[in-house]
């Protein structure tokens, strides 16, 4: 397993295998990401980026190997899992014909929880969305539903983020937002894995960076370590992808 | 308490989005409203001919237009991969298969209410006298129908040809509940007692649990594919 697993490993994998048909995606992937940490998944289309996340999520099961998530096996106690991760996929996870407000309100009450009004506006107002509340998200642009899904988080409160390709989608203010969100998650103690395949300042978030290939991790370094050119050099190394 | 909440927060969304889009309510209702044309130019003034054929008549237009709209309610789910966030919600997903399910009811309910207003308008004919006893029917008849429909609109969610699947599926074990409707129907309109038809509401009240626990005990590992 790819660094050291201590109690304060909120993500842990080991030996991760995951077969589509004859198609081998993941290939005996070790990883641990600790309280605190935000690892970035880097790697070309197709290496098993998100298949990993959805096997974190508990989306997906393992075909081999064991996933945990705060201590809990991400296959055999799926339920505990989900009380503790937060996942922002590809879609978004919204209602088009919902407003904002009432996207919040749902997915609260799904939750079994009793919905702050409150709190849900507040939460829209951190990414910027008061102003459109009670508009319908089907008149949203792309980045303000990637705001939207990413204000559910704000309050569910997980512990570990899965995060796929989180920045997609949003303009300058918003990426600095979510800079600093991610910093200040962390910093209360949260644990990050974050899939990308972009070089940007994406990376200024990342503690420590994973390179995933042919479904295998092929490298795991610390960013200080390393700079941006050296990463984006190891990465065509390794992926054999023309930058 | 957790459980009622989380039921109504799925009934609570479904209408909503239903009362905005009105895709399916349009469709069906203007399916229902063909299919009775259909009916009315196909026996035209032959009440004898339509006496005979009414139960069949009514269950099939309740049942077609029904068949649209349960095929239909977890379309809305893949979009924006929300079946993903329904999944990953913690709690138990019986939850979401009664708010689906009772979403479904109010959808095959409004339906039923045009079905059957339309049939005394067009058909002419006076189904006041078997009223109570048709709507103990209709409520028995409707729960089967939603739950395996409910069920089976999960499981065929993510199929390619979903439109030919869903009705292939959902008819076979339908039967029991079509069988008791359309007899329970015939034995009404033709005047007799709700008594006499009383093995078949039997048969209805079976049919109907047997379907609903089943729902309730499959549906997580539906959702979880």
């Amino acid at each position: 397993m790819t660094g050291l697993t201590t109690p304060d490993s909120l993500i842990q994998v080991s030996g991760l295998r995951k077969v589509f048909g004859a198609t081998l995606v993941l290939d005996g992937v070790d990883l641990v990401v600790r309280a605190g940490e935000t690892v970035g998944l880097l790697g070309p289309n197709g290496t098993g980026k998100t298949t990993l996340l959805k096997i974190l999520a508990t989306v997906a099961r393992p075909t081999r190997g064991e996933a945990r998530i705060a201590g809990h096996d991400c296959a055999r106690e799926a339920e505990a899992v989900r009380k503790v991760v937060g996942l922002v996929a590809h879609g978004t996870h919204l209602y088009d014909d919902l407003t904002a407000l009432e996207n919040l309100t749902f997915w609260r009450r799904l939750a079994g929880q009793r919905p702050d009004a409150d709190a849900l506006r507040a939460a829209l107002a951190e990414v910027e969305l008061d102003d459109c509340a009670d508009l319908r998200v089907r008149t949203f642009s792309a980045g303000m539903k990637r705001r939207l899904s990413l204000a559910r988080l704000l309050v569910s409160r997980p512990r570990v983020l899965l995060l796929d390709e989180p920045f997609s989608s949003l303009d300058q203010r918003a990426r600095k937002w979510l800079e600093q969100y991610l910093q200040g998650f962390t910093a209360r103690g949260g644990a990050i894995l974050m899939a990308t395949h972009a070089f940007g300042r994406e990376l200024d978030v990342v503690d420590r960076f994973v390179i995933l290939a042919n479904g295998r991790i092929i490298l795991d370094a610390p960013r200080g370590t390393l700079g941006g050119d050296e990463i984006h050099r190891l990465y065509a190394l390794h992926t054999e992808e023309v930058s | 308490m957790t459980f009622v909440r989380r039921t109504w927060a799925v009934v609570w969304k479904d209408v909503l989005v239903e009362r905005r889009s009105k895709e399916t309510v349009n469709a069906v209702l203007f399916f229902s409203v063909l299919l009775l044309f259909v009916f009315e130019f196909t026996l035209g003034g032959d009440r004898e001919r339509l006496i005979t054929v009414l139960p069949g008549l009514l269950w099939l237009g309740v049942l077609l237009a029904g068949l649209l709209g349960l095929g239909r309610s977890f379309v809305l789910e893949r979009e924006n991969d929300c079946w993903e966030a329904l999944l990953l919600t913690p709690g138990d997903k019986g939850a979401i298969y009664v708010g689906k399910l009772v979403g479904n009811l109010l959808l095959m309910a409004l339906v039923e209410t045009v079905v059957l207003g339309l049939f005394t308008l067009f058909m002419n004919v006076d189904i006041g006298r078997a009223m109570p006893g048709l709507l103990a029917v209709l409520a028995l008849g409707t729960l089967g129908i939603a739950a395996v429909g409910t069920l089976f609109g999960a499981m065929t969610a993510h199929v390619r040809a979903r439109e030919l699947l869903f009705p292939v599926l959902l008819l076979p074990v339908l039967v029991p509940v079509l069988l008791g409707i359309v007899k329970s129907t015939e034995a009404l309109l033709a005047g007799e007692a709700l008594g006499s038809v009383s093995h078949w509401l039997q048969l209805l009240v079976a049919a109907d649990v047997i379907y609903v626990v089943a729902g309730l005990l499959t549906f997580d590992v539906l959702l979880e594919g």
